[in-house]
């Protein structure tokens, strides 16, 4: 559902790189860059929910998972 | 004036034995994108800026320094309970000799917090541009530190605290909208 967050982009490899390349680059475009002034009366989460995730709106969460570990996209 | 509640705004749980995670977690206590420089920068700004955004700098200011605490717990509870041996290990030599187990405002890199990490420009516009920016890189930090950890309790606590990065950045660039649409003046006319 929150992929639509991720750019992903082909850097160039060199046939002398050093360490084996990482063929693609992925950064977050979060949902601040896209909404505008934020509309009335915009879906909510329910209370315990926005709570646990940082924010009321469904639209402004931006789910990020680690790097480090085997983490699942949407935690 | 402020009312104290004796609470983290969320909760910190700490479930592995890691001084290392504590020597990075410090970026975002004492570092120029971390929360203090935040808290500070915000509610020194709100003085100057048009009396229609002082309350949001007022009340993002004031939620920084519940991040601060937040970070605080997580720096403490790594290091209450670590060895000097462990702290040396975790590359914390030079802050135990220096601090013991203190907490300290400086980056993960050792440099003290200065206030040069923050700018009052007396121009809204320019304020809150860079308010926007420094929301966007405490969000950075806030990703690369989650990367840095598999506890996922630690990293549980780091992604709210990137999603309020990301609230303030919305509401910092509604702000500037605010400000860009003049509304009163057109009353006037």
């Amino acid at each position: 559902m929150y992929d639509d967050q991720w750019r992903v982009w082909k850097p160039y490899v060199s046939p002398w790189d050093p360490c084996p390349p990482i063929l693609e680059k992925a950064y977050v475009v979060p949902p601040q860059l896209f909404l505008g002034f934020q509309p009335m009366n915009m879906p909510q989460f329910s209370l315990d929910e926005a709570l646990y995730r940082g924010t009321l709106w469904p639209a402004l969460y931006s789910p990020y998972p680690s790097r480090r570990s085997a983490d699942v996209k949407g935690g | 004036m402020w009312i104290y509640e004796k609470k983290l705004q969320y909760p910190v749980r700490v479930s592995k034995c890691d001084p290392r995670m504590a020597r990075y977690l410090i970026e975002q206590y004492g570092g120029a994108d971390g929360e203090l420089s935040a808290a500070l920068r915000y509610l020194n700004q709100r003085y100057t800026i048009p009396d229609r955004v002082v309350g949001l700098l007022n009340d993002i200011g004031t939620e920084e320094f519940a991040h601060l605490e937040m970070i605080a717990t997580m720096v403490y509870k790594l290091t209450k309970d670590a060895t000097p041996e462990q702290l040396e290990a975790a590359g914390l030599g030079p802050h135990f000799v220096n601090h013991d187990k203190a907490l300290f405002y400086q980056d993960a890199s050792g440099n003290p917090w200065t206030a040069t990490y923050i700018q009052a420009k007396g121009d809204p516009i320019a304020d809150l541009y860079e308010d926007i920016a420094a929301e966007e890189k405490a969000r950075a930090t806030y990703q690369w530190l989650i990367d840095y950890t598999d506890d996922v309790d630690i990293q549980d606590a780091l992604k709210f605290l990137r999603e309020r990065e990301v609230v303030h950045s919305q509401r910092f660039r509604e702000a500037v909208e605010i400000l860009k649409a003049d509304r009163e003046q057109k009353k006037i006319f």
